[in-house]
This record gives structure tokens, sequence and C-alpha cells, in this order.
């Protein structure tokens, strides 16, 4: 076996990356493995992207508790950590009569919950706010603690905050068993070879049942709930200011309407439970629910300027709740499973609250002396005025060189996305660090670019390069050198 | 931040660019600035390595490369100053562009006129909503042909085309050629998007199967494509269940549509046209912000690149005008209309002085395919003259002069109004 660990956390996804950023402050060797090739893959980087308020789940549930929580924290981690956060409040809107009561239930479910700064607004102020809403709109809760935000940047940043505090991250790495000696565990095992742990957090996502049923926990059963979406370009001249949902039924928020940080208009998701965890297929009757749904609360919206259509699969324990428990039977084994909505809102407070499980099951938790609490702003250079763009190209001239068109991503900042901690090995891995390619000709352009230059950076051939995972090579092979050819010339 | 003035910045060095900086050079501007995005001029000409360009202009067929070829010897041969992978990142109204480069950095160029020729993209899967997975291995066609032509890489073998567009076409050949098992080309409507002549040349030469009134109805695979759904759809263009198959592929190209590109130009405040998803100009082709120019697939989707040029050099001609103060607008307009079976006509409205008006070409494009029409003009709900044609396609440009005794007659004029109607009896 290779060197022992403290704590291995299996899974990059918005848990596990939460829960090593949150071990990473305490004198502790941390390893964090991914089975994909890079963090944020599954779950975390196709859902609604909202830090809910928190009146939606129940007191009495661990999702009640933990959201409100994670939604006052996300405050200050995002500042600290860089993370596209912004608190636009959300809208519970009613159209009939019928839904004031449900509005009123989510109300004081909220006060229970301890959610700040609730209140019942009218028509006409909804008129005034969200003035594209229903004409049929009566009245609406409005929470002005929700927000959006960039689900896989937070899975990101937490990653490369728990490396710069020394974590380990280990992508492609797909854990085979978990290695018990004793009644306690012991390590795991993987395609990669065996990794010794004193401590292992199942934060697996979609498989966190698959990976319990290693150490024989059968009680964990995860089903995954398809969400459909569509999502606009951000030059899309439709005015929407806050997260809108419809009133809620018993098993699903609603077909929201919303801006995301980068102000591109997202509508969805259906809710719909399906057979394979790998069944991330758009369906015509999922879309047109959608489009339904969203025209229900903006009969004005039309489905022109659209740039894709998505789906995600959230993970939905039986139990409807998270389950963040330790392991009866197995020692040191924590289960951070059915992290479904609100999962992401609640994600630090998921991890302080794993944090605890692992001390009262004996870990040591000692505060590092040097621990770095802040990670460097990336450069965006989509968000900066032309004045501080010029700076920036003064400095250096990588930046002077735009290679994605639409969403204006410089050479530079594709250079550091993949040479930076936790860098991008694959297409779709630039697109989630930098915006190249998420815009409206949805890498047309930048596309044959970003592969050269992936390529180029990674020492290996474009048509090794990867859109995501699995064979998702984009080229198939060489024709022949082309007298003359060149993409561009970084000389 | 480098600041320098111009008397014309050209935005775009493909065959419109570079047909309206030639054009306004030789009408006297000198002082010439073309800001190129890619490493060399040509825009998407370099890429179309195939025959079929030029029989119009220079009545010759060429190749995309030779087209653009004779334009970049002409901008050489001139004194016009060309910024290679150079980015426009804004234009404001008062003819301010903003732009940046590697060896430079950040560039503020004051202009007295700018041409705007930023050509156009494709429409994407994303756009039209297409069902299924998202895996690698569905691109556009233009994509897959910068990678083939360009980069030397072939996307790959088992190939399926959505969309009849002429680059669709040409692509389907294009794969063939480099060894690709081209499936099917299906096309949602009733007729292609594209030329006959590619209709037959690249497709029927080569026996690919042409599906009309097919559609993708679901994409599938998890890593690489491996599969596409097609159906055929009904009359209202909504697929048939029953008809649905499953063809075996690992690569879908999209030919859809493509998208006149008006980021910049809405930065400016131009004002754009619905139904073309360009700028609205008048005959000189300038838009509703004074000295600023609009010409090639950024005004509106062109078949042929000849009708590019010509459009463009009406825009660097009265770019120049402009510049030389020469330029005086009747204070008149008339508006320029679509009639009947028409989706659109070039200029939208028609307002200069009546010295200019030798030659008005309207370039329009039919709705829906028709056989033996007659394009009909009425000025102020009268009708002027027609033409005959044996056949009108969506696919291909219909240009029509506007005759000299109504352009003496249209300082009195609110209204033109073509139509294309299918003679009766035939």
């Amino acid at each position: 076996m290779n060197k022992k660990y403290d704590v291995i956390i299996i899974g990059a996804g918005i848990s596990g990356c939460a829960v090593a950023w949150k071990l990473a402050r305490y004198n502790l060797d941390i390893l964090l493995l991914e089975k994909e090739a890079d963090v944020a893959t599954g779950t975390t980087k196709a859902n609604t992207a909202i830090m809910h308020a928190g009146y939606n789940a129940d007191p009495d549930k661990l999702k009640g508790r933990l959201n409100v929580k994670g939604n006052e924290e996300i405050r200050e981690v995002s500042k600290k950590l860089n993370i596209p956060y912004k608190e636009i409040g959300s809208l519970v809107v009613g159209l009939e009569d019928d839904d004031l009561s449900v509005i009123d239930e989510l109300y004081q479910k909220g006060l229970k919950n301890n959610v700040k700064n609730m209140e019942i607004v009218d028509r006409e102020w909804l008129l005034e706010h969200e003035p594209n809403i229903s004409k049929k709109a009566v009245k609406a809760l409005w929470a002005p603690t929700a927000g959006v935000i960039t689900p896989w940047e937070a899975a990101l940043a937490m990653a490369q905050n728990a490396v710069a505090n020394g974590a380990e991250v280990k992508l492609e790495t797909a854990v085979e068993d978990v290695l018990v000696d004793e009644g306690r565990v012991i390590g795991v095992k993987t395609n990669q070879g065996d990794f010794a742990a004193d401590y292992v957090v199942n934060a697996a996502g979609l498989y966190a049942d698959e990976i319990a049923r290693m150490v024989g926990i059968e009680k964990i059963n995860i089903t995954p709930r398809k969400g459909e979406y569509y999502i606009y370009d951000h030059a899309k001249d439709f005015e929407v200011n806050h997260v809108v949902f419809p009133v809620p039924t018993p098993i699903s928020k609603g077909i929201v309407v919303t801006p995301t940080v980068e102000n591109n208009l997202l509508i969805g998701p259906t809710s719909h439970n399906v057979e394979s965890k790998t069944d991330l297929a758009t369906t015509r009757e999922g879309l047109k629910e959608v489009y339904n749904g969203a025209k229900k609360l903006y009969p004005e919206l039309d489905l022109r300027d659209t740039i894709r259509v998505f789906a995600g699969l959230r993970a939905a324990d039986d139990t409807e709740d998270f389950v963040i428990e330790a392991a009866e039977n197995v020692k040191g084994f924590v289960n951070v499973a059915g992290i479904q909505s609100p999962g992401l809102a609640s994600s630090t407070a998921i991890a302080g609250y794993t944090a605890d499980i692992l001390k009262d099951e004996g870990l040591i938790l000692s505060e590092k002396k040097d621990f770095i609490e802040t990670r460097e702003e990336p450069v965006r250079f989509y968000e900066m005025s032309n004045t501080e763009r010029a700076k920036m190209v003064d400095q250096n001239k990588d930046y002077g060189q735009i290679i994605c068109r639409c969403e204006t991503v410089s050479y530079k900042e594709i250079l550091d996305a993949i040479n930076g901690p936790v860098g991008a090995r694959t297409v779709n891995a630039v697109k989630r660090r930098t915006r190249a390619g998420a815009g409206r000709c949805q890498g047309g352009f930048c596309g044959p670019r970003v592969v050269d230059i992936l390529a180029e950076q990674l020492g290996i051939d474009p048509t090794e390069v990867k859109q995501e995972e699995g064979n998702s090579q984009i080229l198939e092979y060489k024709i022949k050198e082309l007298l003359g050819s060149r993409v561009m010339n970084n000389a | 931040m480098l600041k320098v003035k111009k008397d014309l910045v050209v935005i775009g060095g493909g065959p419109a660019g570079l047909a309206a900086a030639k054009t306004a050079y030789d009408d006297g501007i000198n002082d010439v600035m073309i800001l190129e995005r890619d490493f060399e001029l040509g825009g998407i000409l370099p890429q179309c390595i195939h025959n079929g360009f030029g029989l119009h202009h220079f009545k010759e067929e060429l190749t995309g490369p030779e087209y653009a070829q004779r334009f970049i010897n002409d901008i050489e041969e001139r004194d016009i100053e060309v910024k290679l992978d150079t980015m426009v990142l804004d234009v404001t109204k008062d003819r301010k562009v903003y732009a940046m480069n590697k060896k430079e950095g950040f560039l503020e160029i004051e202009a007295k006129a700018v041409v705007l020729a930023m050509g156009c993209r494709e429409r994407t899967a994303g756009a039209i909503g297409i069902p299924g997975t998202r895996p690698a291995g569905v691109i556009t066609a233009g994509t897959a042909q910068r990678y083939t032509n360009i980069e030397g890489f072939v996307p790959g073998d088992e190939v399926v085309i959505l969309g009849s567009g002429d680059i669709g076409l040409i692509m389907a050949r294009r794969m063939k050629l480099e060894g690709a098992d081209v499936k099917a080309v299906c096309e949602l409507l009733p007729y292609t998007g594209g030329l006959t002549r590619n209709v037959v040349q690249c497709l029927e030469d080569y026996d690919i199967p042409l599906m009309l009134n097919h559609t993708v109805t679901a994409i599938k695979g998890e890593g690489r494509l491996e599969a596409v759904e097609i159906s055929e759809v009904d009359e209202n263009l909504k697929p048939i269940p029953e008809t649905a198959k499953t063809i075996k592929a690992d690569t879908l190209l999209l030919s859809v549509g493509l998208i006149p590109e008006n980021e910049l130009s809405k930065k400016a405040d131009v004002i754009l046209d619905d139904r073309t998803g360009g700028p609205i100009v008048n005959e000189g082709r300038e838009t509703n912000i004074e000295g600023i120019f609009a010409c090639g697939n950024v005004l509106h989707v062109h078949d042929l690149v000849d009708w590019v040029t010509e459009e463009s050099q009406i825009a660097g001609a009265h770019a120049a005008k402009y510049i030389k103060d020469n330029f005086e607008k009747t204070g008149k307009c008339a508006e320029v209309k679509a009639g009947e079976n028409v989706s659109y006509v070039i200029p939208q409205k028609i307002e200069l002085e009546s010295g200019d008006r030798k030659r008005i070409p309207l370039y329009m494009r039919v709705s829906t395919p028709l056989t033996a029409v007659d394009i009909n003009l009425y000025a102020d709900g009268e009708k002027l003259y027609s033409f005959s044609e044996p056949f009108a396609k969506p696919g291909e440009m219909i240009s029509v002069p506007l005759a000299q005794k109504t352009l003496d007659d249209l300082d009195n004029l609110s209204e033109i109004k073509v139509d294309i109607i299918e003679k009766e009896g035939e």
C-alpha cells in the first residue's frame, strides 16, 4: 500500500469537496478521490444552482437544519474562496387563490427553520419587481436570503483550497472496494491501486449506496431522479430578477425560472425517477414540461436564444432526507449520502456536520497554524471593464488573445485553468473553469482552439483530447500534415 | 492603452470586410484598418476548399481559398493596415472601436466610419433542443469543416447530417471523400435549404441519401455519440413516433441555419431586423447609427459569396462618401416591404440623395419553394413591373434591380413592396 492518510473522501462533487475543504484546516492528511476526469461532473454540474433560503424542508429533517446554516455560511465562504454568488432572493408565486394556503405554510415552516427576512408580498409588489410575471400572480413568498451560485466553481474552489492546505486530489480514480479489518475501515481499493486511511467518507453521490454496500450497509438506496433544463444566452432580452418558483407539490419544488450568476436565464427542472444512474438524456416530453411550466409563471417567455438543453440526476435516498451518519457496523466509515436539493445550499453545513461526526468517531481535529483561508480570485475577463482588461493585457500579453469570442475568454485564462491547482484535463473542464464554449456558439468557434491548447499543454495528441468522460474523444484521426497549417501562433 | 485615429475601421477580414475596405480605398479613403480575429484573412473561405465560388463576380470557377486570395492580394497591394489575431470587444455609437491582441495589447480606435463585417455563426444542437444525451461527436458542420480542412483531423467515421444547408451538403461529400460512411442527410422541411447544385454534386453524385421530412429525435451515447434516432415528421413538422429508427453513428453534423453575429452591433445601439437577424440598413448599407455600415453575412445570410462582394462594395463606397462628407440624405425615406411569399428584402429603406441612385439591387429570399413565378414590384400600392423566373427557392437569394424610373420618382414614394407569386394555371 501507498502512504497512509487520515481521511479518504470518495467523490469530488460538492459534498466531497466541501468535506475536504472543511477538514483541510486541521492537521490531517486528506485524499479526495474522483472516478471522473474532473471534480463536479455528476449532480454538481447539472442542477438549478440555487442557494435555497431554507423554508421548504421540515424542521425535523437534516435538510431543514442544514439548509439555513449553509445559506448563512455561504456569504462569507463565497467571499473568501471567490465563488460567484448573488443573493438575488427567491419568490414562490401563487397564481390561484388555492395557492395562498401553501404559501402561508411555507412561510410558517421558514419561521421554524429560522429563515430571515421573509415577507409575503402582493400583486403590486410583484408587478413592480418582476414586470414579466404572469398577470394571474396573486401573492408570493419573498425570501431575500436565497441566491444563485455557480455550483461547479463552488466545488472547484473548495477542492483548490483544500489542495492549497495540503490535501491531495486524485482524478480518474474509481473506488472498487472499501477495505475493512476487524470491524474498522483501513482504506480503499481503486483502479489506481490501494490507499490506506483511518477514516473513509462516502460522498459518492448517485453511487453512495453502492459504496455503502461495500462495507455491508444495505439501508441506503439511491434513486436517480432526473431534472431537465433549458438554458438561454445571457444576451436574451427578458427580465427575470429573482429565483422564481411556482407553489411546490409534495415531491417537487416545481419548474423554476431564474437567472444564473452569469445572467443566463435557466428554466427547469422536471422531477422523474429513472432506472439508470447514467441516464442523462433529455426527452421531448420533459423539455415540453419544462417550457410549459416556465410559461405558467412567465407567459411571454419564448424559446428563442436557448443555447443548450441538459439533464441532471438528483441522488434521492428512500428517506427523502440527507443521510449523514457514521456506520454502525464499521468504525471510521461515514456516509454523506442522499444529498439532493437543498444539497448545494447546505454544502458547507454538511461539511461541518460531517467533521463533527468524524470527531465523535475519534478523529482528532487540531487546527493548522498556517491554514490558508482564501482562494485567489481567478481572472474573469468577461466581467471586467475595458479599462481593467487593458491593465491585465499590459501585465501579460497572453490576456490579449481572446479564444472564446462569445464569453470573452483569453488565452491566459485557459492556460491557468489547465495549469492551476486541480487543473482542467478535458474540454468541458476548461469550460467550467473559464466559460470558454459556454456561450451562444457552444464551442463552435473556440472548440478547435481549446482542443489544440489542451493537447499542447498536456503533451498529448489532439485525438486524445476528451470532451468529458469515458471515450469522449473529439477527433478520430489525423488526415495529413497540411502545409502551413497553424491553429494559432503562440510563439 | 494604444489610442489611434482612423478614417475607416472594418471589423472582420472575411470576404465582406475585404471588399468593403478595397472599395473604400479605391474611392479615395487611404486611412483604412481591417481588424480580424483569426490568424489569417479570408473569413470562412480558407476552409471552403471546394469549388463553385466566383462564377458571377469573376466569371470563373474558384475554390474558397482562391476567391479569398484575390481579395487578400488586392488588400496587400494597397496601403491598408491589417491587424490579425485581434478581437474587437466593443463598438460605440460614436464609432470608437475597442480591440485587443497579443502584440499591442489593448487598442482604442476612433473611426470616422465603421463597417461591420463580422459574418455569422451556426445554429447549434442546444439551440434547437434535440432530446437525448450530450456526447462528443455532435458538432456543427462548419466546425467539422474547420477540423478537416484547416486542422487536418477527421472528426468521425460514421456520419449523420441534420439539416440540408450548404455547409451540411458540402461536408457530406467532404467526409465521404475522407473515407467516412455518410449515412444520411435529414431535412425537417419538404425541401432542401441549400443550393440545387450542392444537392446534385454533393449528395446525388455520391449516393448519399437525402431524407426530406425527417429529423433527429434523439441523440444516444454517453462518452462519444453511439447512435441517433431519426423520425419522419408530419405536415406540422411534428415527429411521427411509429417512424422512429435508430442509425448507428459516431458523428452528427448540424447544418440547421446561420445566425448573423450582431453582438457588437447591439453594443453600438444598431437596430436589428427580426427577420434577417442583421441590422436595418438603407441602400448604402448604413445602419440607423450614422457612419456605421454593415455588409455580408452580418447583415443577412447570403447563399453565394459573389453577392457578399457586391453588397460590400456598396457599403465600402458609401462609407467612403460618408467620410468625404459627400453624403446627403433626402430627409425622405421609402420603406421597402416584403410582400407575399417574401421572407425579407434588403435594404429595408431607401433614403439617400437622388444622385446616388444609379442602381439599387434589392436582395430577397422567398419563404417557400415556388415554380414559375412572377416577382412583382409595387410603389405605394401601384404595380410597377414584374420579372418572371422558372422557380424560386428559399435557399437561393433573388436579386432584383429597382428601375431608373422608380428611382426618379422616389422622393415622392413612401413604400416599395415586392411579392413573389406563382403564375396562375401553371
